[in-house]
């Protein structure tokens, strides 16, 4: 059994009446220790399953379980120990240094009267260490660029010690080289036994570096499973409305998405 | 880490940053002199062996004695409590808000407990004690107010300034209606509460003040941990496990009890819940403002204008809120011109 998973997720935004529905009796079940990618096309609801799976947001039917327990039977801190979210963008006071920034993961272990024991400065430590932000560590988190800063609030996650991880689009507004730095440490953590799930944009990316691939498309799940297994061009069509030729990638294998438009000759493309 | 200073008893610890420990140790030796000196002054000058003769008890100057301990003590700790309650209460809603201008005194909370205040003394007719309750019912519905008007968005950012300085705005045309309305006598009882004075504080109103203010600054510790992280955004805290809207509601009460309860004691005193974080968090270095510094900061803010008050035009006496507020505004300018700058 899945350490996380979630049965008929229902959520929805806007008031009761004329409400928008985003997650249609979602069920899913996370498969523990790899990576696992949640793509889709813009408002397919990814990030609000994520959320939802964290518990950001409440579903109004259905149930998200951890470690056999559902979700909204957990203290906060007590989830916050087991489940860990980067949310999308986050942003950190001006002044505040990489430091205090990673050490903030720490809360959920910490209470009013123990607030920083020989266990908190090793798992910093370890964090800093782990996503190559050890140098930075006396630097305002502000004065960063955009990879770097990246890094630092993954660090401050995994100073937090949770077996789950969550990303939300951690690799929106990084250059290539950057979005592979993120990708290769989420994986090394993935191989480390963490469960890790991100939600990602970027096909190429996804396809290369998830375990597990989840494909999603007005609020349910559509495809699941390896990448090259799943990954099709007619699930390309149904889901992207993206007519294109899937070749595998000539360095990984993995399958490699080339979209028919924009070349000479397709239908409704700009020729030259 | 050597940037931290890390005091461990077994299973407890707390941390701080070596450059925060100086200045809580120098802001409190401030304290203690300003405190040194309040004791002293006064048209029956006493020295400094006298005063501390007196404070244990000791010397045979037993109008020394009375003076410091009976006249002179109450209202340096009043003016301490004061200060350091306003100081806390600025910080919270700073936090809360995470906007240096989201101040008590800006966005009407401060007003609105004057309005209670008011009604008590000119509708009602009422003693002091009863005042107090009505500061803390004007400042409660200020924040209830303030609350709704706000409402689908919370009490967060820009939104709840402007509503507040609104808020505030009406308030104080109600505080000016009430005392243009009410008889000579009252109204010059009004308006002298109204300029936020320490003078003739005694013992029994002292008391009351700090259990009140120790209490509410007990809480404010407890909530200063989870409020920093609100800083790095609501997604950021409650994924670290911090009840976001929980933590930012409780800490609107203290700090509205805060205020409330020192507006109660001595009328209101402007601008130092705007100041004393800001120049606190300036001071230590630290990104955001926490509880110790601001604290000591409008303690310190407080008795300092209060001795100012007292001696600048000697013998007569001004209105502390009238040092405070001279002082504030020139800050407030400050810190508006720096705003400017950085947009």
């Amino acid at each position: 059994m899945s350490r996380l998973a979630a049965k008929g997720l229902e959520v929805g935004y806007g008031s009761e009446r004329g409400a928008r529905r985003v997650l249609h009796g979602l069920d899913v079940a996370i498969p523990d220790g790899v990576m696992t990618v949640i793509v889709g096309p813009n408002a397919c609801g990814k990030s609000t399953l994520l959320r939802t799976l964290a518990r950001m947001l409440p579903a109004s039917a259905g149930t998200v379980v951890v470690d056999g327990r559902p979700t909204a039977d957990y203290g906060p801190k007590e989830l916050a120990r087991v489940l860990g979210l980067l949310p999308q963008s986050p942003t950190a006071p001006d002044g505040m240094t990489v430091a205090d920034l990673v050490a903030k993961g720490r809360y959920p272990h910490q209470s009013l009267l123990r607030q920083w024991s020989r266990r908190d400065e090793e798992a910093v430590a370890a964090a800093m260490q782990a996503a190559d932000v050890a140098a930075l560590a006396q630097r305002p988190v502000d004065e960063l660029s955009g990879g770097q800063r990246q890094r630092v609030w993954l660090a401050m996650a995994l100073a937090q010690e949770t077996p789950l991880l969550l990303l939300d689009e951690p690799t929106t507004y990084l250059d290539i080289a950057h979005q592979l730095e993120v990708l290769e440490l989420a994986r090394r953590l993935a191989r480390e036994g963490r469960t890790v799930v991100a939600v990602l944009h970027e096909l190429h990316l996804a396809f290369r570096y998830a375990d597990h691939l989840v494909v999603m498309s007005e609020g349910r799940i559509v495809a699941e499973g390896e990448p090259s297994a799943i990954v099709t061009e007619q699930l390309m069509a149904d889901v992207y409305d993206l007519p294109c030729r899937i070749i595998p990638d000539p360095l990984t294998g993995t399958p490699l998405v080339l979209p028919l438009v924009g070349t000479v000759g397709h239908p409704g493309a700009t020729t030259a | 880490m050597t940037t931290h200073v890390l005091i461990r008893v077994g299973e407890r610890s707390v941390r701080f940053r070596r450059r925060v420990a100086w200045v809580l140790l120098a802001l409190a030796a401030a304290a203690v002199v300003l405190a040194g000196i309040g004791l002293m002054l006064g048209d029956y000058g006493i020295s400094p062996g006298q005063v501390l003769a007196a404070l244990t008890g000791g010397g045979d100057d037993r109008l020394a004695a009375y003076f410091v301990r009976e006249v002179r003590l109450p209202r340096v700790v009043t003016a301490l409590v004061v200060g350091a309650a306003l100081g806390v209460a600025g910080s919270l809603f700073q936090n809360v808000t995470g906007n240096p201008l989201g101040s008590p005194d800006i966005i009407g909370f401060t007003t609105g407990a004057a309005t209670g205040a008011l009604v008590q003394i000119i509708v009602l007719g009422s003693d002091t004690g009863s005042v107090a309750i009505g500061a803390v019912l004007g400042g409660l519905g200020t924040a209830l107010v303030v609350h709704l008007l706000t409402r689908p968005h919370g009490l967060t950012g820009q939104r709840l300034v402007l509503v507040g300085i609104g808020v505030g705005a009406t308030l104080t045309a109600v505080d000016k209606l009430l005392v243009v309305r009410a008889s000579l006598v009252t109204a010059q009882t009004a308006a002298q509460w109204l300029a936020g004075s320490l003078n003739a504080v005694l013992w029994p109103r002292a008391t009351v003040v700090l259990v009140a203010v120790a209490l509410l600054i007990g809480a404010a510790f407890a909530l200063a941990r989870p409020l920093q992280l609100l800083t790095l955004g609501d997604d950021t805290a409650r994924a670290v496990g911090v009840p976001a809207q929980w933590v930012r509601t409780l800490a609107v009460l203290v700090a509205v009890g805060l205020v409330s309860v020192a507006t109660a004691a001595t009328g209101p005193i402007a601008f130092v819940a705007l100041a004393a974080p800001q120049v606190s968090r300036r001071l230590a270095g630290t990104p955001t403002s926490g509880v110790a510094g601001p604290a000591l900061t409008g303690a310190v803010l407080v008795l300092g204008s209060d001795l100012l008050a007292q001696r600048l035009l000697a013998p007569t006496e001004l209105a502390v809120g009238v040092v405070t507020g001279a002082l504030g505004g020139v800050y407030l300018i400050g810190l508006l011109a720096l705003e400017w700058r950085r947009r």
